[in-house]
């Protein structure tokens, strides 16, 4: 019975310390730029250059472009499938993989292929077209992730029968969508937008061959050039990603329990 | 002049035919129950009244209007479904009034009409409540209220009562009918529960396989089924086959034994077999009056039902089944014994088709 249980604690233990050591091994190091002594020093630096205030509120905004247009375009695609094209659903499904398949580098060279300043449609060529082509593509990237929460809070409703009753009602198609659709797969929807916000974030390859000045770029950049503020940047990027991932949880928890209630 | 009414409807999924050739006329005020077994086309049919299917062919008009083309939301209809429908995100006073809201009517409007709505359908603690702190038949008056809050032309109730316990099923199928003579409005209902349709509906609509069988008040349906499928689908019946003898004065033989219909045969010739059904209830071990069938047999089976005891007789050929109340003081026949079972000319009801 007892080496049962030795096994997998030890197991546990070892990716713990796998996963703990770096992160702790960097945040040590994060706060050594003082000779001598702990401090926040390099936060305070990092914190107080006017390039990371912009380079996060320029990805901030991004993300928050990215999960409108995201769910504005994602959202009554899914529910309509759902309603529809049940048939199409594994197909779409299957679509909505790919930018998992195929990488992000990828992706871009073919973006600069079609948009660059010699093409038909220039986008490259103006920095605000060039932010629109980003965000397009933040926003191809994060639909796997997108479209799976979404399509996991619309399974879990009966999206027909609460689609046939709105209309007997007199509700119209867009009235319904947001009005009954929306608000019963919230939950859904925001832990689709908290993961769109970290990937966004945390995004590097398609902001820097852009050549936009994206947070993961400046992250890069000091990190090439700097010893102490790299360490504070990565602990900084790893608080806000965990975050996110703990306010999904926490709306994950509030539908469940929702339900846990009602059955 | 009819107020809702289908004509020529079929309606085919791909290959399969759902509905065949269905003509139904339904008087303002009428409640109108759609009865059969599952599969036999009732939602589908309900469906193509509220606008979420298409018929094939034929149209739909209410009130004068032709709506076949009409969107559900444009049809002034009020629908319940069996699994409630609610909306999760609202309260019972939210959803009551969501009709109402769509339609943009003034606030005070609504909130006058959403208490009027809980106070007929006996609710008016739980405004504040979400659907999942409402039980089932809770839950289903709310739909119904949620409804009828909008004034719909016509209310289509698609087997409402399926999901509840049957203690709440009947007395809430009560409420329904009486809430709906109050308000006189014209009223499809679907089920596959004879009793339900028998005892709420002005008129029963017997469908099989896409196809109406009969049509009729429950008084109609239950007495004189016009086909074996209506006979047998509608309360326990016998049904026997039996060779006309004279079609003129009713006479046919049963298992060589002769019987009179009261209702004649017309249309039949001697010789032909019909199909004859005989309630259990219509039955009697007594002698009866003079001029009542009567058919020579063996008790074959005697079950104790309780108030009622059933007793199977065997005709040689064919056997039926007769109930008799139970009595203390009368024991129930022995298995084997020699029996005359005797009934009225009037109960032997010669059907249509087989
Ligand atoms: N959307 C649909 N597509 C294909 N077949 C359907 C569809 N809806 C119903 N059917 C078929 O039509 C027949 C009648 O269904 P329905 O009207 O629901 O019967 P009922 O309500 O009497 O049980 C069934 O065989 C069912 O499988
Ligand atoms: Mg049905």
């Amino acid at each position: 019975m007892k080496p049962n249980r030795i096994g997998p604690w030890i197991a546990i233990a070892l990716g713990a310390l796998y996963f703990l050591l770096p992160l702790i091994g960097t945040f040590e190091f994060s706060l050594r730029m003082r000779r001598g002594e702990y401090s926040f020093d390099a936060y305070q630096v990092v914190l107080a250059d006017p390039r990371f205030q912009s380079s996060v509120a320029y990805s901030a905004l991004l993300a928050v472009a990215t999960i409108v247009i995201g769910i504005l375009l994602i959202l009554p695609t899914a529910y309509w499938i759902r309603l529809k094209l049940p048939r199409l659903a594994p197909v779409v499904e299957f679509i909505t993989l790919m930018p998992l398949i195929i990488p992000p580098i990828v992706l871009v060279f073919g973006y600069l292929r079609f948009y660059n300043s010699s093409s038909f449609l220039p986008m490259t060529g103006n920095v605000r077209a060039t932010d629109l082509l980003l965000t397009f593509g933040y926003v191809v990237l994060s639909l796997p992730y997108m479209y799976r929460a979404i399509d996991t809070g619309l399974r879990a409703i009966d999206v027909r029968t609460l689609t046939e009753a709105a209309e007997s009602l007199g509700a119209s198609r867009a009235t319904i969508l947001f009005r009954v659709i929306l608000p019963n797969v919230r939950s859904a929807v925001l832990s689709g937008a908290f993961l769109t916000f970290a990937i966004v974030i945390g995004e590097f390859v398609l902001g820097s061959l852009l050549n936009r000045p994206v947070f993961a770029s400046y992250m890069q950049l000091v990190g090439a050039n700097r010893a102490y503020e790299p360490a504070a940047l990565a602990i900084i990027a790893f608080v806000v990603t965990w975050g996110c991932m703990g306010l999904i949880q926490v709306f994950g928890r509030a539908r469940y329990m929702a339900r846990a209630e009602k059955g | 002049m009819p107020f809702l009414e289908l004509q020529g409807i079929t309606k085919a999924f791909g290959q399969q035919q759902v509905v065949r050739q269905m003509d139904l006329s339904i008087a303002r005020g009428e409640f109108v129950s759609f009865l059969g077994p599952s599969g036999c086309g009732k939602t589908t049919t309900l469906r193509m009244v509220a606008g979420f299917e298409r018929p094939t062919t034929g149209t739909v008009s209410i009130d004068g209007r032709e709506v076949t083309d009409l969107r559900p939301n444009q049809r002034d209809i009020g629908m319940v479904f069996q699994s409630y429908a609610l909306f999760p995100n609202m309260t019972v006073a939210g959803n009551i009034g969501f009709g109402l809201r769509v339609a943009r009517r003034p606030a005070e409007e609504i909130r006058a009409r959403v208490a009027e709505m809980l106070e007929i359908v006996k609710l008016p603690q739980h405004a504040g409540r979400y659907p999942y702190q409402l039980s089932g038949g809770q839950q289903q008056r709310v739909a119904l209220a949620r409804a009828l809050a909008v004034r719909p032309k016509v209310l289509l109730l698609d087997e409402p009562l399926s999901a509840l316990d049957a203690k709440i099923r009947v007395s809430l199928r009560e409420e329904i009918r009486a809430l709906q003579r109050d308000l006189g409005i014209t009223t499809i209902y679907v089920t596959h529960d004879q009793e339900e349709a028998l005892s709420m509906s002005d008129r029963i609509v017997v469908m099989s396989e896409g196809r109406v069988e009969q049509i009729g008040s429950p008084f109609e349906i239950y007495n004189y089924p016009r086909t074996r499928f209506v006979a047998s689908f509608v309360g326990t019946l016998n049904l026997l086959e039996g060779r006309v003898l004279d079609p003129d004065s009713g006479r046919i033989a049963v298992d060589g034994q002769e019987i009179v219909s009261a209702r004649g045969l017309a249309g039949s010739q001697a010789g032909e077999t019909r199909v004859v059904a005989l309630r259990p209830e219509a039955l009697s071990l007594q002698n009866g009056h003079l001029d009542h069938n009567r058919l020579r047999g063996t008790i074959d089976e005697v079950s104790f039902l309780g108030s009622v005891v059933r007793v199977r007789v065997s005709l040689g050929g064919s056997a039926i089944s007769l109930d008799m109340f139970n009595q203390a003081s009368v024991p129930p026949p022995a298995r084997g014994a020699p029996v005359t079972v005797s009934f009225a000319r009037e109960d032997l009801v010669v059907l249509d088709r087989a």
